[in-house]
């Protein structure tokens, strides 16, 4: 069963990926699909980042600090963590929840009131002019989602180590400077590239093949979103495993 | 002109049509009538490219449409409009973004000349003053006449309609009929329209196919079928005391 969506998963990716009937329409819909997905998403993503980074510091400074190390280790290690893991994966499993879910009803609804049988009639690659532009979007934006959410994290440590006198901002600052790798980002980078191809495309794949109602529609995105979240984390664990 | 010849379709061990065969000929409106699934959408979609037929011909102008990849369908399938039974109406964009939606997709023509050809298809239906409508704010009546209106945007060859009549008050579904009729006059377009409204069947039946549990059971005009004795059909067809009673008036 595995093996046959994953088939049909990659047949449909197939089609996504052949050359559009007319560029100008694509970019349209790819400037369109950038807003909805990546400028819809930016203050989501503030939010939650910004309130993850200020409880790491809070429990990093609980677990870690003593008299023999200093406070200084705070940022570094809320830094570390949000690049490499807090900002891209975090990230993902949200964008999963908002855009995936809204992805695959979108397309799912397409599919069940022949809206998609339209396209085909008409000569159109239905897959390529549906999912496309949301997988160009996708890629280009989450990479600049995470690169924001990173920031708001460590920013957000800041302000939260700040506030509850967990750790002095100068000794804060001090740590997020020290010892810096900058691979870590370029692993972070690597890991949105590949989450924004699957928030974008494994909803697509289950939204394009609804069938049904409406009913079915709205299981298809629970199951996108499920199915989306867990092939995050084994992307995850992969991309760390070969890079890191 | 379309021609479908042996066409068999199964959905596992299900077998909806088995070996149909049918010509129908450009200027005239073809029907497929049938009962609840004896497979009459099964063969429009057989037909269209919708579904694949495990078995079977379909050609579109001598042309062997079933052999032919998505990439070679694409200019059999601009000339292709298609009225789909819920009207099929892309929910997101406006009636004329709808109307102009395949001429963006296909044509160099500019916006100038897109909106008249909106406008005029528009006008065609009776919709004037729609253009800037979403199709959730459309009766569904005018969701059907905009549902023509982008099935002939392109000026098609071949005009599918999938009960048109569905879900229609009677006055709106003549009206609906009387446009396919004209519409096919007009562009010379080989029409097959798919529906169980007896009014459609009697008003502008040129050719009739009935399908009878997957199989071609009967073909002819609306005329030839008043003749007929076969009681399937006649089952079928004339199956309310009106219509019974309009058969012995006219006989």
């Amino acid at each position: 069963m595995i093996f046959h969506h994953f088939g049909a998963y990659v047949l449909l990716l197939k089609k996504v990926f052949k050359k559009p009937e007319k560029w100008r329409i694509y970019i349209k819909e790819i400037f369109h699909e950038m807003n909805e997905i990546g400028v819809g998403s930016i203050s989501l993503i503030v939010i939650i980042s910004t309130f993850i980074g200020a409880v790491m510091t809070l429990q990093i400074a609980f677990q870690l600090v003593s008299d023999l190390i200093p406070s200084t280790v705070i940022g570094q290690i809320n830094r570390d963590s949000n690049i490499l893991e807090l900002g891209p994966t975090i990230s993902a499993l949200v964008l999963m929840g908002k855009v995936g879910s809204s992805i695959s009803s979108q397309i799912g609804s397409m599919r069940v009131t022949e809206q998609i049988d339209a396209l085909e009639i008409m000569g159109i690659n239905a897959p390529g002019y549906l999912i496309l532009p949301k997988v160009i979007a996708g890629v280009v934006m989450m990479p600049v989602l995470v690169v924001i959410a990173i920031f708001c994290a460590i920013t957000g440590g800041l302000i939260g180590g700040a506030l509850s006198g967990a750790v002095a901002p100068n000794d804060y600052i001090q740590g997020i400077q020290g010892g810096f790798n900058g691979f870590t980002i370029v692993v972070a980078l690597a890991k949105a590239f590949i989450f924004g191809f699957v928030i974008t495309t494994v909803p697509a794949y289950k939204g394009f093949n609804v069938r049904g109602g409406a009913l079915e529609v709205g299981q298809a995105g629970t199951q996108a979103v499920v199915i989306g979240c867990i092939t995050i984390l084994v992307c995850d664990y992969i991309i760390t495993a070969l890079m890191l | 002109m379309i021609e479908i010849q042996n066409i068999h379709k199964a959905f596992g061990d299900n077998i909806v049509l088995s070996g149909i065969d049918a010509i129908f000929e450009p200027g005239k409106v073809s029907l497929i009538i049938g009962g609840s699934g004896s497979g009459k959408s099964t063969l429009l979609k057989c037909i269209v490219g919708l579904h694949e037929p495990n078995e079977g011909e379909v050609l579109f102008d001598k042309q062997l449409f079933t052999d032919m990849t998505f990439e070679e369908r694409v200019p059999i399938r601009r000339e292709i409009g298609m009225l789909f039974q819920n009207s099929a109406l892309f929910d997101s964009m406006t009636v004329e973004q709808n109307i102009v939606f395949a001429l963006d997709m296909f044509s160099d023509m500019s916006k100038e000349e897109k909106l008249d050809r909106a406008n005029f298809c528009l006008e065609r239906v009776n919709l004037k003053n729609t253009n800037k409508l979403y199709p959730a704010e459309l009766s569904g009546g005018m969701k059907k006449r905009v549902g023509i209106a982008r099935a002939i945007s392109m000026g098609p060859k071949y005009l599918f309609c999938d009960e048109p009549n569905s879900g229609l008050d009677p006055a709106t579904s003549i009206l609906i009929d009387e446009l396919i009729q004209e519409l096919t006059e007009e562009y010379q377009c080989t029409t097959i329209v798919v529906t169980h409204d007896m009014n459609s069947v009697m008003g502008i039946g040129d050719y009739i196919l009935f399908l009878y549990k997957g199989q071609k059971f009967w073909e002819g005009s609306n005329k030839d079928m008043l003749q007929s004795d076969a009681p399937e059909l006649n089952d079928f067809v004339f199956a309310s005391p009106l219509m019974k009673a309009a058969r012995e008036a006219i006989k």
